[in-house]
């Protein structure tokens, strides 16, 4: 469904170059859901614009559904974590959701339905009318994410969403999320800097190094496909899962290679 | 019995109050001025400024439905087109250069060269080409205010936010669809603001532009009256444009109110979190 290969993106202003990413090679494949982790600034954003077409990398090539991506495809949808800044305040709640549909040319009756389900299945079932200013931090990135839905891609990109939420905001639009997933069968993209958030939502874990990135190491997550707050997160193997990947990341920040752009730790043999 | 309403009518800051409270702050300083004005000029000999009293009746006797009609309506007619005129280039103009960074990188020094040569001074330079016609005054009118509808559409455009664009671009919404949806809403209060500032200058043109040639219209009959010596109709005709700039500006609020109603909203939540 997603093929990424030898992606690298390199930043030049005046005669600075930054190599944000080196070489990122990855696939995910129809029906999964995949956590991105890595420290910060491995430029885990960079590689999401690239991959959503919204930024043309310097190398390598994006492919979504067999056909390579040069411009936001078709079929995809973005959750940003800005969600306040994603929505459009001159709209309600309900032409937020619609508005893509719209684009896509939706007949009217069929948009109607969509957008109905959508907000049911974020739970936000009679605030069609609202503005997004007027609701809380948590409901406005479900009207994102019912915008997503709604749209009915075949490949939901969602960057660091929940980092801007409070903590039981955020166990919750997970939950969510991983609910939405298994009912539509959509293939997800997660980016986030939480590691325990990754092996609780993924099927599959993907570790970057520190920048310029590569693609560090990857794990199979094989907790039970019924996954809850309380109990998961309490199981031993959640526990190894993460600790492994906790590890991992520290190994990618303390491996920060010179010539990198100045501000990582130096590297450790 | 209090008439504690959200919605405003006149002042925003009179929200809140009752009828009664709200009247006496819109009313009360020009009544109060006007007491004064009225005591102070009482006894006036002075040929210039004349009793208000006198001023008030000519005001009467000038300003039949008549005079109104074959004066006041036409300037307001010539206000209302260019006024709307300047909006309509001065926004789509304003969209394309704003969407295009090259394009504004190469049209601001030429738009700001030509804002600030003031429209007073390219009268007889129209009048050269345009006549002395309705056509001039229009064009007067446009090349006062097309400046703050441009510029304010412009700088709206280019503060459009990125998270917004790029969510935008990401569903697809490009082309003309982005216009519509994204980059003119993105920019209404800034457009607006534009658009408030140039009805002062608009206001101000139109009696400008009939000082110099023309046949009807309120500044038209107002600069007859002071070259006639008919000081007391000058000056009802200088409150009746007073009035005048008092009612559209109310006009505009209402309508902005309206427009914006989403932008307000907004900036309330912004100001109390």
């Amino acid at each position: 469904m997603l093929e990424v290969q030898g992606l690298r993106k390199v930043y030049r202003s005046g005669s600075r170059e930054v190599e944000a990413l080196r070489d990122l090679t990855f696939t995910v494949d129809a029906g999964e859901l995949v956590c991105l982790v890595g420290p910060s600034g491995c430029g885990k954003t960079t590689l999401l614009r690239c991959v959503a077409g919204l930024l043309e990398p310097t190398g390598g090539a994006v492919r979504v559904q067999g056909k390579p991506v040069a411009g936001p495809p078709p079929g995809m949808a973005v959750v940003f974590q800005e969600y306040g800044r994603s929505l459009f305040p001159w709209m309600s709640v309900r032409d937020n959701v619609e508005l893509p549909l719209r684009q896509k040319k939706v007949p009217k009756g069929r948009r109607r339905e969509l957008v109905a389900e959508a907000l049911t299945a974020v739970g936000l079932d009679g605030t069609e009318s609202a503005y997004p200013w007027q609701l809380s931090g948590g409901m406005q990135q479900r009207v994102a994410i019912a915008r997503a839905v709604a749209y009915e891609p075949a490949v939901l990109l969602m960057d660091e969403p929940f980092a801007a939420v409070d903590a039981q905001t955020r166990a919750d639009l997970e939950d969510l999320v991983r609910a939405l997933w298994r009912r539509l069968g959509v293939t997800i993209l997660f980016v986030t800097h939480d590691i325990d958030e990754a092996v609780y939502l993924g099927q599959r874990v993907l570790m970057l190094s520190a920048s310029p990135t590569v693609v560090q190491d990857q794990l199979t997550v094989d907790l039970p496909a019924e996954r809850d707050q309380l109990h998961t997160r309490a199981d031993p193997r959640f526990t190894a899962l993460r600790t492994r990947v906790y590890e991992q990341i520290q190994v990618a920040k303390g491996r920060a290679s010179p010539g990198t752009a100045g501000e990582l730790s130096p590297a450790t043999p | 019995m209090t008439d504690r309403t959200d919605r405003s009518e006149g002042l925003e800051s009179t929200r809140g109050l009752r009828i009664g409270e709200r009247v006496l702050l819109v009313f009360g300083l020009p009544a109060a001025l006007f007491a004064i004005w009225y005591a102070a000029s009482a006894n006036s000999e002075s040929f210039y400024v004349p009793p208000l009293q006198r001023i008030l009746e000519a005001f009467v006797d000038t300003w039949t439905p008549d005079r109104l009609r074959a004066d006041v309506l036409p300037s307001l007619a010539r206000l209302g087109a260019g006024y709307l005129l300047a909006a309509l280039i001065g926004i789509a103009l304003g969209l394309a250069i704003g969407a295009s960074p090259s394009l504004r990188a190469a049209a601001e020094p030429v738009l700001e060269f030509f804002r600030a040569v003031p429209p007073p001074v390219l009268v007889p330079v129209i009048m050269l080409f345009a006549g002395i016609g309705n056509g001039m005054k229009i064009i007067v009118i446009v090349s006062g205010c097309i400046w703050p509808i441009l510029l304010n559409t412009v700088e709206g455009v280019r503060a459009t936010d990125g998270v917004l664009s790029d969510t935008a671009r990401a569903y697809g919404i490009t082309g003309p669809a982005r216009l519509r949806r994204l980059l003119l809403p993105s920019a209404s209060p800034q457009i607006v603001a534009g658009l408030r500032q140039a009805l002062s200058i608009a206001i101000i043109l139109m009696v400008i532009s009939e000082m110099f040639a023309a046949s009807n219209g309120l500044g038209f009959t107002i600069v007859q009256f002071q070259r006639s010596f008919a000081i007391p109709e000058m000056w009802s005709g200088i409150i009746l444009l007073g009035l005048l700039g008092f009612l559209l500006s109310e006009l505009f609020r209402l309508a902005e109110r309206y427009v914006l109603a989403w932008y307000h909203g907004l900036r309330d939540v912004q100001r109390r979190s």
